[in-house]
């Protein structure tokens, strides 16, 4: 039989832009959990992602799948110095909310949330978009997450400039960099590949 | 293959102040370069060919714009993989019918409505349809919808792949490599950015 788009079930679209958790229902047939070999799981790299069907839909590659998602926990989760978590999720938020991805936005202004212990800004930033004043620090990380955002990217040394009188070292702004560039890669499979759902 | 390929394209010396830095987050690195492995020399190209893969990775570098070098670099990988003159003189001209400026696009009905910014939803024209053949021209159409507007992603975007003989498969491979793309012409813009403020 051919492939076929999958049709969700019914299900509460969300209406705004939310730190409440979300579920994604997929518009392709991602693989079936009792069909995973030891390739996939590999690349799912954590076992429990094998119940994500986001996930599960990615391991159709599971070379790129891997490698994305090590890409992913090192840009994020590495502690040597740099960017503060919460900022490089403040990054990760801010590309999401630009971009317009509800679902990502969703988990990463948890994380922003939950490191930095300012849910109003964080909400703020969901509420009101990436013109939200927050402050010096953040609104110069969220306009350098929308520079390297938009196409073409307006990125430049003004934003670099102003990161740096912000007090952003300059691994720090590489942290920024990457966290943004990521979040242009996880938005367009999140965005084009499914759909969010409230649960 | 093997040599880094955002160390080329951001220009990324040995023992400069950006190789230490990428240093600081070596799995990423490593990683980034797996990435670019897994979609660029995989092991099996059977539902995506090579030169299908490098005539997107060309299309989305040259909706990009800025860095000739990146353009340059996936330009030649697909000579390389047998591409013909007229397939390349296609996508050039695709590239400069399809150029815009991102992102747009339209939320769910609702309080988001308000924030919906109207732009095009680009079909390759009919000339380049016929030189790029029914297949690539529905991953252009798609490709610049997943480049500019990824907000206006449908169910239907996806059936217009599977209808030309796209497999499921073959469309996440896609999907993965304009994903893929958009970070790496970022993160090399970005570290050329700050490298040219010192």
């Amino acid at each position: 039989m051919p492939d076929t788009i999958l049709e969700p079930p019914p299900h509460t679209a969300p209406a705004v832009f939310t730190r409440a958790l979300l579920d994604w229902l997929p518009w392709l047939e991602p693989l079936a959990i009792d069909a995973l070999t030891e390739r996939h799981m590999k690349a799912l790299i954590d076992a429990a992602r094998a119940k994500s069907a986001y996930f599960r839909l990615l391991a159709r590659d599971p070379d790129a799948l891997r490698a994305r998602t090590l890409t992913d926990k090192d840009i994020f989760y590495n502690p040597d110095a740099g960017l503060p978590r919460a900022e490089r999720e403040l990054a990760a938020a801010a590309t999401s909310r630009f971009n317009g991805c509800i679902y990502c936005a969703s988990v990463h202004s948890r994380f922003a949330a939950t490191y930095s212990k300012r849910e109003d800004d964080v909400q703020r930033l969901l509420d009101e978009g990436v013109a939200a004043d927050l402050d010096e620090r953040w609104n110069a990380i969220v306009a350098a997450a929308v520079a390297l955002s938009t196409t073409p990217i307006t990125f430049g040394s003004l934003h670099v400039e102003r990161l740096r009188q912000a007090g952003l070292d300059d691994l720090a702004i590489a942290d920024v960099i990457h966290a943004a560039a990521f979040f242009n890669w996880a938005n367009r499979l999140m965005l084009s590949l499914g759909e969010p759902t409230s649960t | 293959m093997d040599a880094d390929i955002i160390d080329k394209l951001a220009g990324i010396e040995p023992g400069s102040a950006l190789d230490m830095i990428r240093k600081r987050r070596p799995v990423a690195r490593e990683q980034a370069q797996a990435s670019y492995r897994a979609l660029f020399a995989p092991e099996n190209a059977d539902e995506v060919s090579m030169t299908e893969r490098f005539a997107v990775a060309v299309f989305v570098a040259g909706l990009h714009g800025g860095d000739a070098g990146i353009a340059a670099h996936y330009a030649a990988g697909l000579t390389i993989s047998g591409a013909s003159a007229e397939l390349r003189a296609a996508i050039d001209g695709a590239i400069e019918a399809a150029k815009g400026q991102g992102p747009y696009g339209s939320y769910p009905a609702g309080p988001l409505s308000r924030e919906d910014v109207a732009g095009p939803a680009h079909r390759v024209a009919a000339g380049t349809r016929q030189a790029l053949g029914p297949r690539l021209a529905a991953v252009f159409d798609h490709v610049h919808l997943l480049v500019f507007h990824p907000r206006d992603a449908a169910p239907a975007a996806l059936g217009a792949l599977l209808d030309t003989g796209w497999s499921t498969t073959g469309i996440v491979t896609l999907s993965q490599i304009v994903a893929f793309l958009s970070f790496q012409i970022r993160v090399v813009a970005g570290l050329r950015a700050l490298a040219g403020a010192n």
